[in-house]
């Protein structure tokens, strides 16, 4: 194994650098900026059963240090992912990928994991339990430990592939929902999603998105998803994907230390298309000015 | 082609009240195309700033852009030699190919910028053309010398300071013309789509990421939800849906 390379369950990836679901498209988009073989993985957009057209504009909002966002779930919908999008991406991307499942009802998230699980690249299912823009859905899944284990268990009794949760970091425990997800049989974590929020112009005191309400990311939340990974790692042994400002090769080192395995990085790729691959060429010069010698051996370790 | 490329400023003035004209100096290798935009870094804002094409030689580039909030007034207060990080290349600008017989450019304040570079290559192309632009007074007007030297130029104003008082649309009612490019204000482009005259319309949404990624900038076509940054922000007439 090489110094970068992490496992997660029995997927050994070459490096713990994956892009975000929603902040990457198909993935195939990237390789107009770069190889994009140099990525760990790549979680593709969440996908729902049928396609879906997403919220009304405006769509998106910047904060200091952060975007506001409620796009609502845009996709194809999951035929058109596995038979368009997946092959448009296997021609520039020879690992295997994550895919993310959104749903509206229980039945829709089986059937879209189901669907999923019978893709060879697929390598993990990352349930999105956890997007703050799809009114009777997504977040409130993700709200309460009976209904993330419901979920879990479901989709666990349905597919072969390994289950990730996508938590929402809007609860009041989330240790509590990670500990069910862990119960009901998931084989890892995503931590985190975007925190609900809100941008108003003060010109008019209106709401700047449409949905008045959206899902908060960008650097400003790093130091309170690392707080989570940190936590949750205190009460879970299956593996964690961290997730929330990452920006850099340091930002990646603390959430392994925290206790992620590997991790995300969102929406700094909006900004920067190079900042994923840009992390994993500075992560081997990082490691040996702090003396590591491999990434998988820091895992947790701000917990010793 | 879309490429990341830092360049240095040449100079970055007031043209008209709110608006800028900003030159950039660098390899500009990434094949431009009228209507196509650059995704501008501002130092301390989270998300660029998308601004289309003015002009552009081998090692320069002209950006106009509009004082409208916090980043774009940072951005006029660049001085020269300053660098700034743009992401070129960006988007689906105008089809030249369509445009038979008489062309019209339409443009509305700010939104007359890209059809500069357009007017360009019209010129080169051979083409007959003429512009219609727009302005709320004469404070605002900019860049009417240089459209005057590719083609003739007739001008609208609110006010009557100059040109003709009203909108661009009074002027376009007593033209005849074959096909148009329009760029400017959502009313402005509403107006003229409804004319049912076939053209292409530049759109501006709020953009996240500017290369067909967040998903943010969607507006209504005839196939659906398409993204301005990516299919656009240069539309077809009849693909788009006005509300």
């Amino acid at each position: 194994m090489g110094k970068l390379s992490v496992m997660l369950g029995n997927w050994q990836l070459e490096n713990p650098v994956i892009p975000a679901s929603g902040t990457f498209g198909w993935g195939y988009e990237f390789a107009e900026w770069f190889d994009i073989n140099i990525l760990g993985s790549i979680s593709l957009k969440g996908t729902t059963l049928k396609p879906c057209a997403g919220n009304p504009t405006p769509r998106i909002a910047e904060c200091r240090n952060g975007i506001l966002n409620s796009i609502g779930l845009q996709n194809p919908g999951v035929d058109a992912v596995i038979s368009n999008e997946i092959p448009q991406l296997r021609k520039k991307f020879n690992k295997k990928i994550i895919a993310n499942i959104a749903g509206t009802n229980l039945e829709e998230y089986v059937q879209v994991a189901t669907l999923f699980d019978t893709v060879d690249v697929v390598a993990l299912l990352e349930i999105n339990v956890s997007c703050p823009n799809v009114k009777r859905s997504g977040m409130t899944f993700g709200t309460s430990p009976e209904s993330v284990s419901n979920i879990c268990h479901n989709i666990k009794n349905a597919v072969k592939k390994p289950v990730y949760m996508k938590l929402s970091p809007n609860v009041t425990n989330i240790v509590e929902i990670a500990k069910a997800a862990e119960t009901a049989g998931a084989d890892g974590l995503v931590l985190v999603n975007t925190f609900s929020g809100m941008a108003i112009d003060p010109a008019t005191g209106k709401p700047v998105i449409s949905t008045k309400l959206g899902g908060f990311s960008g650097p400003a939340i790093k130091p309170i998803a690392l707080r989570i990974v940190y936590q949750v790692y205190e009460h879970v042994k299956i593996p964690i994907i961290g997730s929330g400002g990452i920006v850099c090769a340091d930002d990646v080192i603390e959430f392994i230390s925290a206790g992620a395995t590997a991790v995300q990085i969102g929406a700094q790729n909006l900004v920067d298309p190079f900042v994923c691959p840009n992390i994993v060429k500075k992560l081997p010069q990082k490691m040996d000015q702090y003396k590591i010698k491999s990434l998988s051996e820091i895992i947790g370790r701000s917990h010793l | 082609m879309k490429k990341q490329i830092i360049y240095k400023i040449k100079s970055n003035r007031c043209l008209a009240k709110d608006v800028f004209l900003l030159t950039l100096v660098g390899d500009v290798d990434f094949a431009p195309q009228p209507g196509q935009f650059v995704n501008i870094k501002i130092e301390d804002f989270f998300l660029r700033r998308p601004i289309s094409i003015c002009s552009c030689t081998n090692s320069s580039l002209n950006l106009i852009y509009k004082v409208i909030g916090n980043g774009t007034k940072k951005l006029s207060q660049m001085l020269p030699n300053q660098e700034l990080n743009l992401l070129c290349g960006l988007g689906h600008g105008f089809d030249l190919k369509p445009a038979i017989g008489k062309i019209v450019l339409v443009g509305g304040g700010v939104g007359a910028a890209p059809l500069f570079f357009l007017a360009e290559k019209l010129k080169e192309a051979g083409a007959n053309f003429i512009a219609v632009l727009g302005w709320q007074n004469a404070n605002s007007i900019f860049y009417l010398r240089e459209f005057s030297s590719l083609c003739p130029v007739f001008v609208a104003t609110n006010t009557g300071e100059a040109g003709q008082k009203g909108f661009v649309t009074d002027i376009l009612k007593t033209m005849a013309y074959d096909y148009y490019f329009a760029c400017g204000p959502l009313t402005m482009l509403k107006a003229i789509h409804k004319c049912g005259k076939p053209g292409q319309l530049s759109l501006e949404e709020r953009m996240g990421c500017g290369f067909g990624i967040c998903l943010a900038c969607c507006c209504n076509s005839t196939k659906g939800n398409k993204l301005v940054c990516t299919r656009g922000p240069v539309f077809f007439s009849n693909e788009l849906i006005f509300d």
